[in-house]
């Protein structure tokens, strides 16, 4: 069967498993079996076509629940592209982003009701949409006409301008990835994965795609359960959940309280980390506590859905070695290029030089939403193709490969960093406090020993008063941990911010053993 | 108890720490928090605070920390 329409996944699995629980929020929460889902999507689909919701951007402002995900897809049966709000995100981010994406319709649940109305756009809530009727027609017209090309979401990530970037992707892109991660990782119908993953960002898809193409069954865990370890581990054993795509610093926690050792989650199978550097001592812990599980390492760039890069832990590291990234996915292409430009293979026993990384395939996203300037920085023609117009995406990671011939992440060409697989442009942040008139200069910087934010500035406003402010436009994870105020910020000789004088402070600031 | 809400202070000056009884039902500490929390009580007061007494319960209020705290010292 040919496939240009991630829908058709979950109609060919809800055939196949219609009493079958696709996903759920455990502990007798909400639970959608496939069939449900597919006439949730249906449903929600008809009823957004009768509101002109073909080609529109579409966002969705609801807590984590399998109903949400039956949102997303409805919109996508309408032929229309979701953006995803939460309820975490502050007023003005949110206003930016659906301005910046050109909303013309949310749909809500009844606990986002009144943030939702205060947006100035029409709102719909989701039940009214799960009670329409389904209108075979007009869904099938929408799947007559729509191509693989055509846009199904939009994510936004941290912009160094100081506003947020939104990225668009394709049914075509998420077919790919799709077809190339789920062999990767051995998922099957029998998989159970329980979902960390806020659902406004592309990480989420590794469940979703699972879900609904090979039958595995999703459970959504609740968010303050990452806080609480033995909340987490009662929850993925009464679930007998066997998988988890998680950020490491979800694994962190449970490791880092003292939980691994004392209550093993041995329900788990295959064991999935990436966004972050996993420290090693904590990887070491992890393989020995679960030795029958299979471990990977992904790494990829929401520009490029979802993930990239995958590597299957099947031989042991050496002590002071780096877990690599290993090898793009199936249909996907790393070009490794020097700063000359030039491509750089891999050496038999010995490692490369180091290189950035670009991606050619069809995981290349369409591009920024409406911001033509940094679409061009980002995706660019292929370095290495000068006969047809080719491109790739441009990442700004750093790698080499190894003697094993896997890549190995080394950093960012840039400053940007990472807080609890989310990334972070500083810039963003430094953008907003020069938001306030009374602030003349602010340098952010990241102490990675502790993995907190620390910002510098010069200005009049309190730094109590400036933390108000920024919380009104920043994300929660954005927030710096210390903000510290100064007569003036240090330059170098060359008369550009010191960042790594103010790092050094922060540093000291935040290792030293201060009176409380 | 003014060290708790010191620590509690310095990782969200926003709030009245002192007379917050929604710490984590609001969800004002996140995962990261609650881990920073937890070494700087044991480093503070001198305790080891066990996984099992990492619950919600414990955390939701300076009152409650505190009185985790006084039970960690008498073990």
């Amino acid at each position: 069967m040919r496939i240009k329409n991630i829908l058709q996944y979950l109609e060919a699995t809800a055939a196949r498993l219609p009493d079958k629980t696709a996903f759920s929020d455990g502990n007798g929460g909400e639970a959608l079996s496939f069939s449900a889902l597919l006439s949730a999507t249906r449903r929600i689909g008809s009823s957004l076509l009768s509101r002109g919701g073909q080609g529109a951007r579409i966002a969705v402002f609801m807590d984590r629940h399998p109903s949400t995900i039956a949102a997303m897809l409805g919109v996508i049966a309408a032929g229309g592209c979701y953006v995803v709000l939460d309820a975490s995100m502050p007023e003005a981010r949110i206003i930016d982003i659906v301005a910046r994406a050109g909303v013309s319709l949310v749909i809500c649940d009844a606990k986002n009701a009144a943030r939702a109305q205060g947006l100035s756009l029409p709102v719909v809530d989701i039940e009214t949409l799960r009670a329409a009727e389904i209108d075979e027609t007009a869904l099938a017209l929408v799947r007559t006409r729509q191509i693989d090309t055509d846009p199904i979401y939009m994510v936004f990530t941290s912009g160094s301008t100081g506003r947020p970037k939104g990225v668009v992707a394709c049914h075509r892109s998420v077919i790919d990835y799709a077809e190339a991660l789920l062999p990767a990782l051995g998922v099957s119908q029998a998989s159970v994965f329980g979902c960390q993953s806020p659902l406004y960002f592309d990480a989420p898809l590794k469940e979703i795609l699972s879900t609904l193409v090979a039958g595995a069954t999703t459970y959504l865990i609740p968010r303050t359960a990452f806080a609480f370890p033995m909340q987490l581990l009662t929850y993925l054993r009464e679930q007998q959940i066997n998988t988890v795509c998680w950020v490491v610093s979800a694994f962190l926690q449970i490791s880092a309280l003292g939980a691994l050792e004392k209550y093993p989650p041995t329900t788990l199978k295959t064991v999935v980390f990436g966004s972050e550097v996993f420290p090693r001592s904590h990887y070491d812990r992890w393989r020995a506590a679960l030795p029958d599980a299979v471990f990977y390492q992904l790494y990829g760039p929401t520009e490029a859905t979802g993930m990239s890069c995958v590597w299957r832990a099947d031989r042991a590291l050496e002590p002071d070695e780096k877990i690599p990234i290993g090898a793009p996915l199936d249909n996907t292409d790393v070009l490794l290029l020097s700063e000359g430009g030039t491509r750089i293979l891999p050496r038999d026993g010995e490692s490369s030089e180091a290189g950035e990384i670009y991606l050619r395939g069809s995981c290349v996203t369409l591009g920024y939403d409406h911001a033509q300037e940094e679409t061009a920085a980002a995706f660019v023609q292929n370095p290495l193709n000068d006969a047809y117009p080719e491109t790739v995406y441009r990442t700004g990671d750093m790698a080499q490969y190894n003697g094993h011939g896997e890549l190995i992440f080394l950093g960012r060409r840039d400053a940007q960093i990472k807080i609890q697989g989310h990334r972070v442009e500083p810039g963003e942040i430094e953008a907003a406090a020069m938001r306030c008139d009374t602030i003349a200069q602010a340098c952010c910087v990241y102490v990675a020993e502790v993995r907190a934010l620390v910002l510098f500035y010069a200005g009049s406003e309190a730094a109590d008063t400036l933390r108000a402010a920024l919380g009104e436009v920043l994300a929660p994870y954005m927030m710096p941990r210390s903000i510290i105020q100064k007569q003036s910020l240090p330059k170098t000789a060359n008369g550009k911010m010191n960042r790594r004088e103010l790092l050094a402070e922060a540093v000291a600031l935040l290792l030293k053993k201060e009176p409380i | 108890m003014e060290i708790v809400i010191n620590l509690l202070k310095r990782l969200h000056p926003e709030i009245d720490a002192a007379n917050a009884y929604g710490l984590v039902d609001d969800g004002i500490l996140t995962s990261l928090d609650v881990v920073t929390l937890i070494m700087e009580l044991n480093e503070a007061f001198e305790i080891s605070i066990p996984v099992e007494e990492i619950l919600p319960t414990n955390f939701n209020s300076a009152e409650a920390i505190f009185a985790l705290v006084e039970r960690m010292q008498d073990c």
